[in-house]
């Protein structure tokens, strides 16, 4: 499956990862939920250095859509309610 | 449902409404490509945005440290005078400015990582961008409208994916620009005050004003030990004219002409030879 980390792209990760980036997402989105800001960055690395580990870099040139979509390394809780509000995007 | 979820259907509803706003999907091929251009010179404008900002900041880091190392300086020369009080007091003002200086430090490494994303981002729109071109021309030239329709679906909601996440870049480079060209105008007006400035090159520079004074009387005695020493080495010579075994230099010219006329004594071969 391709999965997108906001500001550096997508990547192809193995399906057999699903369970384990779905864990970290529980526990991201717990975070966000409790306003948790050291949980939530915790979460957030793991997630992303999880997915950095096991995917590899897709081709520039592909044009699909991503399974899933992860915030960018430095976004903020702020960040991340701001874009699960449905504001900041550009229209694409 | 979990946040990448969350976020990953956001992204696909932006893009499904733009499809849907869109009557010719044909059409949509077009429309598209064009924003894709305009965000593509979006995020270069960014980046040239975001380079402008970086060698500002480098601009005040080398204007602060050259603050710094004359400071530095100064502290060095009060001390070698004995003038403790004046190398604390420079030494103060340097810890200022050097604190300015760690801050801009942070801020340029900050505004580095933030070209190298968008650099980055726009190269990877643009291979978006091109292979969108590509897709489009052969879509419109293969299928009628109706057999395009999921194909154009598929490759606007890819592209439209990258344009979001690009244009969130582009967003956040600006925000962090922004910030920057504030501070930057900050760190400016207290240089132009003369609060940073004035410290070393202005005209309430006493420190430098106290060493030069120092410096200058320092200067005025060794010019007065010269002059004596001059003035007795001018009456010395007179002593020692008379001596024929004086190493100063006008006594060796003078035993050298002696020495030239006696020659002539031993010149006679020379003469006969004439």
């Amino acid at each position: 499956m391709i999965i997108r980390i906001l500001g550096e792209g997508q990547l192809e990760v193995d399906d057999s990862a699903a369970d384990e980036l779905n864990e970290l997402d529980s526990r991201l989105e717990v975070a966000v939920e409790r306003g948790d800001e050291a949980g939530f960055r915790a979460a957030l690395d793991a997630l992303l250095n999880r997915v950095r580990a096991t995917g590899t870099p897709v081709d520039d040139a592909l044009l699909e859509p991503s399974r899933l979509i992860l915030p960018q390394a430095d976004a903020t809780m702020a960040d991340v309610r701001r874009l699960l509000s449905d504001e900041g995007l550009i229209p694409g | 449902m979990g946040v990448m979820k969350r976020v990953t259907l956001i992204f696909r509803s932006k893009a499904n409404r733009a499809l849907d706003k869109m009557e010719d999907p044909r059409e949509t091929l077009d429309y598209s490509y064009q924003t894709q251009l305009e965000l593509l010179q979006k995020v270069r404008r960014g980046v040239a945005d975001v380079a402008t900002s970086r060698k500002r900041i480098e601009l005040q880091i080398n204007q602060l440290q050259q603050s710094s190392d004359k400071l530095d300086k100064q502290a060095r020369d009060s001390l070698a005078a004995g003038r403790e009080d004046l190398a604390r007091e420079a030494l103060v003002r340097k810890s200022g400015i050097q604190s300015q200086l760690n801050d801009l430090q942070t801020q340029y490494a900050s505004l580095q990582g933030e070209e190298e994303k968008l650099t980055a981002a726009s190269q990877r729109l643009q291979a978006k961008v091109d292979a969108f071109r590509t897709k489009k021309e052969t879509i419109k030239a293969t299928y009628t409208a109706a057999e395009a329709q999921t194909r154009i679906n598929e490759a606007f909601t890819g592209i439209s994916e990258e344009m979001g996440d690009v244009g969130l870049a582009v967003q956040r480079a600006e925000d962090k620009t922004e910030q920057m060209k504030a501070r930057a105008g900050a760190i400016d007006e207290l240089m132009a005050s003369g609060a940073l400035d004035d410290v070393v090159s202005g005209p309430r520079d006493d420190i430098q004003a106290e060493l030069d004074r120092m410096g200058a009387t320092h200067g005025v005695d060794a010019e007065l030990e010269r002059l004596k020493t001059e003035l007795e080495q001018g009456s010395a010579p007179k002593q020692l004219e008379g001596s024929a075994d004086s190493a100063q230099p006008v006594q060796r010219a003078a035993g050298g002409q002696s020495a030239h006329a006696a020659p002539p004594t031993d010149q006679p071969p020379a003469g006969d030879g004439q």
